[in-house]
């Protein structure tokens, strides 16, 4: 008895064994972190939940679908993506939507689940990846995006966006993403009570802003808000007071490794950067940018380099009104130039219905689905031919500069530069916004050019 | 003729497999154990120690963009992290970080300790009071102790309206103390870590009471007559009898604290983040900054090795003196 008794329990775990075994296998031979995907993205399990209710109809119908990834979990961008889903939807009732947006850390989270997911062979339709050097020396490199030339090519979009910003998401002529939004980076916002009170007037140059700044702080005002808990912030500064001494030309020379990161304009521009650090509120490394943002709401600093995301904060969050509460300037020296932000959708070259995933890039690069999305979003379109009369007061002015403007990639968000790159300028900064050591920082950056391969 | 040799076999191989069975279920009965052990073993080999050995792997790779590269990089990575600034400040930190906290934790957990252990009324009261910030995520403590020690707002506000006008600037200020230039960094005390190190040592010393308030349950009160009657103080009696015999659960306290506060990572996240100049980085936060924001895949390998390396150091010799006891 005793003995069938432990036949029966090693058979058991002979068998158990085997099981384990295979499992680990198949665990092995995808990628370590695929168990951090979500769930619903897998087909074993999306199958059955899809055909399952959808078995009335005919069979075909269920298997359109389209899974959209993005890190709009937050209240106005959310809002927007719903509303984009919603009219795609209309457009396409036969193909099923999964909106797989991963919430958290600026998209930091979702970054590392998309990582995962394009390693391990399990790509969203379409994702959402920042123009730029994101795009290009991240996924583009890694050659996991298909080029969309044909789209553009049949959508007739090739002059519906700005030159500037179709090179911004192409490599060696080819287009890889299609840009939904823009915000803009290099934009200092004002207090207009403080400025009208004081009888000043909003700086364009340096020459400028350091006059303001020194009227201010005699009045007892703090001249200009920071908020570097996250390093980005001064980073996002820094490239602006970079873009004013170099001008758009020369700053985007400093991606490409045309311009070496000890030139002298970039040793002025730190120069620039320590004494505009003198004017910012003390405790600015307990703050992030919405406390900053809120300093200039309250009348308690005066400026605030950010980007325009913050008008949203202002608007929506406190309750301001544009051009009445709080003015906005381009940030000193660059003036007629355009810092991007833009949120493009690009489509893995694994994803199994490039097709179905190509209908929804085209409902999001049309004229609708532009302005469906950016005034919930509170950014701008990236078409230049959308309704201008459906955005406010500081997007229709925003929309019009963007025509003028030359457009400039931003460092800080990952557009004009490898992230690696970025990483290790946010350090730099970091260490220079208390140590103030001009050639020190220099030399960083430069180590920091060249490392990440940004050379000619 | 078959009936009888069937027979007579059957008669050897009943001796046989007397003999057999005898042997072998001696064999099961070491057999099935093993057996049992081998799943959770197989799982805890690849789960575990295959993806060390995995990081490992990583960390000797040239991987540092999104394009897996697994070319032998030799020690670069390493050679890297002890020549940058933030890694160097993050050492620094960790070794402040980790003093602070034991220290702090286990004077305020053995005090606690005695103080609930002289059976005062309520005691139950006082007991759960002491260790439910424990039932705390270190998130939570984290953001809860930003708000606090914020030099605008928060605890500073009380202190000026007593009349402080030299408040503390906690996890804001960058001074180090005492300054002395070794490598890249300034090494001394930052100022700021002991912000981080106060919200560590409020959320753990409930923990170290309990273990404290055990151990001293486990003493005989025999022990303590008999000192008492030898004339002993009560200083004494603490001091000579108590103290000495809560030795095991303080080497114990120590690892497990150790553990906690060389991985620490939410706590320093949610409260400071790296702060001005790395004064409050951690390893554990800036692995995680560069494999998921730089995707430096083989520097944040190389981190997470350092760091189980830096737990090793303490958990070895206490896993050694454990087993050896447990032999003998």
């Amino acid at each position: 008895m005793k003995r069938k008794f432990s036949v029966i329990l090693s058979a058991i775990f002979l068998l158990s064994m085997v099981l384990t075994a295979c499992g680990g296998n198949s665990n092995s031979d995808a990628s370590p972190s695929q168990s951090s995907s979500p769930p619903a993205s897998t087909p074993a399990e999306t199958t059955p939940a899809s055909t399952e209710p959808a078995s009335p109809e005919p069979a075909e119908q269920g298997d359109k679908k389209v899974e959209i990834f993005s890190w709009w979990t937050g209240a106005g961008e959310e809002a927007g993506l719903l509303a984009l889903i919603d009219l795609f939807k209309q457009k396409q009732p036969d193909i099923e939507v999964i909106n797989a947006a991963v919430a958290g850390g600026a998209g930091t989270n979702a970054k590392a689940v998309l990582a995962s997911r394009m390693q391990g062979g399990d790509p969203p339709s379409a994702f959402q990846v920042h123009g730029g050097a994101e795009l290009n020396t991240g996924w583009v490199a890694a050659d996991k995006v298909s080029p969309l030339n044909d789209l553009y090519d049949q959508e007739g979009w090739k002059d519906k966006f700005p030159k500037d910003l179709i090179d911004m998401v192409s490599k060696d002529g080819n287009i890889y993403s299609v840009p939904v939004n823009i915000h803009r980076g290099n934009v200092i916002f004002y207090n207009k009570k403080i400025f009208d009170d004081n009888g000043l007037k909003a700086p364009t140059t340096f020459e400028e802003f350091f006059k303001v700044a020194d009227a201010l702080q005699a009045k007892g005002i703090t001249p200009l808000a920071l908020g570097d808990k996250e390093p980005w912030t001064a980073t996002m500064l820094f490239e602006n007071v970079l873009l004013g001494e170099l001008g758009a030309e020369d700053y985007k020379k400093l991606w490409t490794g045309e311009i070496a990161f000890d030139d002298a304009r970039v040793v002025k521009s730190l120069e620039t950067f320590k004494k505009m650090l003198t004017y910012v509120n003390k405790d600015h490394a307990a703050r992030n940018w919405q406390d900053a943002a809120q300093l200039v709401a309250k009348g308690e600093a005066a400026m605030n380099n950010m980007g325009d995301w913050a008008k949203g904060y202002f608007t929506t969050d406190l309750k301001l009104t544009a051009d009445k509460d709080f003015g906005w300037v381009a940030s000193p020296g660059s003036t007629g130039t355009f810092m991007v932000v833009t949120d493009t959708f690009a489509l893995p070259k694994e994803s199994k219905d490039q097709a179905t995933a190509k209908e929804f890039l085209k409902v999001l690069g049309s004229v609708e689905g532009q302005d469906v999305f950016n005034p919930l979003k509170g950014s701008i379109p990236a078409r230049v031919d959308a309704d201008a009369s459906k955005y406010d007061v500081y997007g229709k002015a925003t929309i019009e500069d963007f025509k003028k403007s030359k457009l400039t990639p931003s460092m800080a968000h990952g557009s004009a530069a490898p992230e690696g790159f970025t990483t290790q300028a946010n350090q730099a900064i970091n260490i220079f916004v208390t140590q103030g050591n001009v050639e020190q920082t220099a030399k960083a950056l430069k180590q920091a050019q060249e490392s990440n391969g940004m050379k000619k | 003729m078959n009936s009888l040799r069937s027979t007579e076999q059957s008669n050897k191989t009943g001796v046989i497999s007397a003999v057999t069975v005898h042997s072998s279920r001696r064999k099961s009965d070491k057999l099935v154990p093993l057996l049992m052990l081998l799943p959770s073993v197989a799982a805890i080999a690849i789960f575990v120690y295959g993806f060390i050995a995995w990081t490992g792997y990583v960390s000797l790779s040239e991987w540092n963009t999104l394009v897996t590269d697994f070319s032998f990089a030799g020690l670069d990575n390493y050679k890297f992290l002890f020549q940058d600034f933030r890694f160097q400040s993050d050492l620094r930190n960790t070794l402040m970080f980790t003093v602070l906290f034991i220290l702090g934790a286990m004077v305020i957990g053995l005090f606690l300790a005695v103080m609930v252990d002289r059976k005062v009324r309520g005691e139950a009261f006082f007991r759960n009071i002491f260790i439910f910030p424990m039932a705390l995520s270190f998130v939570v403590t984290g953001v809860v102790w930003q708000w606090i020690l914020n030099p605008t707002t928060g605890i500073n506000l009380i202190l000026k309206s007593i009349g402080v006008n030299n408040v503390p600037n906690w996890f804001v200020s960058t001074d180090i103390v005492p300054k002395i230039h070794v490598g890249q960094i300034e090494f001394g005390l930052p100022v700021a870590i002991i912000s981080v190190a106060l919200a560590a040592i409020w959320q753990m010393s409930g923990f170290a009471m309990a273990m404290y308030l055990a151990g001293l349950r486990g003493i005989p009160d025999d022990l303590r007559e008999a000192a008492r009657v030898d004339g002993a103080s009560e200083r004494q009696v603490l001091q000579k009898v108590i103290l000495p015999q809560l030795r095991p659960i303080t080497m114990s306290l120590i690892i497990i604290l150790a553990h906690i506060s060389l991985k620490i990572f939410d706590l320093v996240y949610a409260m400071t983040g790296p702060g001005a100049m790395f004064v409050t980085d951690v390893p554990g936060v800036y692995m995680f900054e560069t494999t998921f924001r730089g995707n430096h895949y083989a520097q944040g390998a190389g981190i997470a090795i350092i760091m189980l390396l830096l737990v090793s150091l303490l958990i070895v010799p206490y896993l050694v003196s454990n087993m050896r006891k447990g032999e003998g």
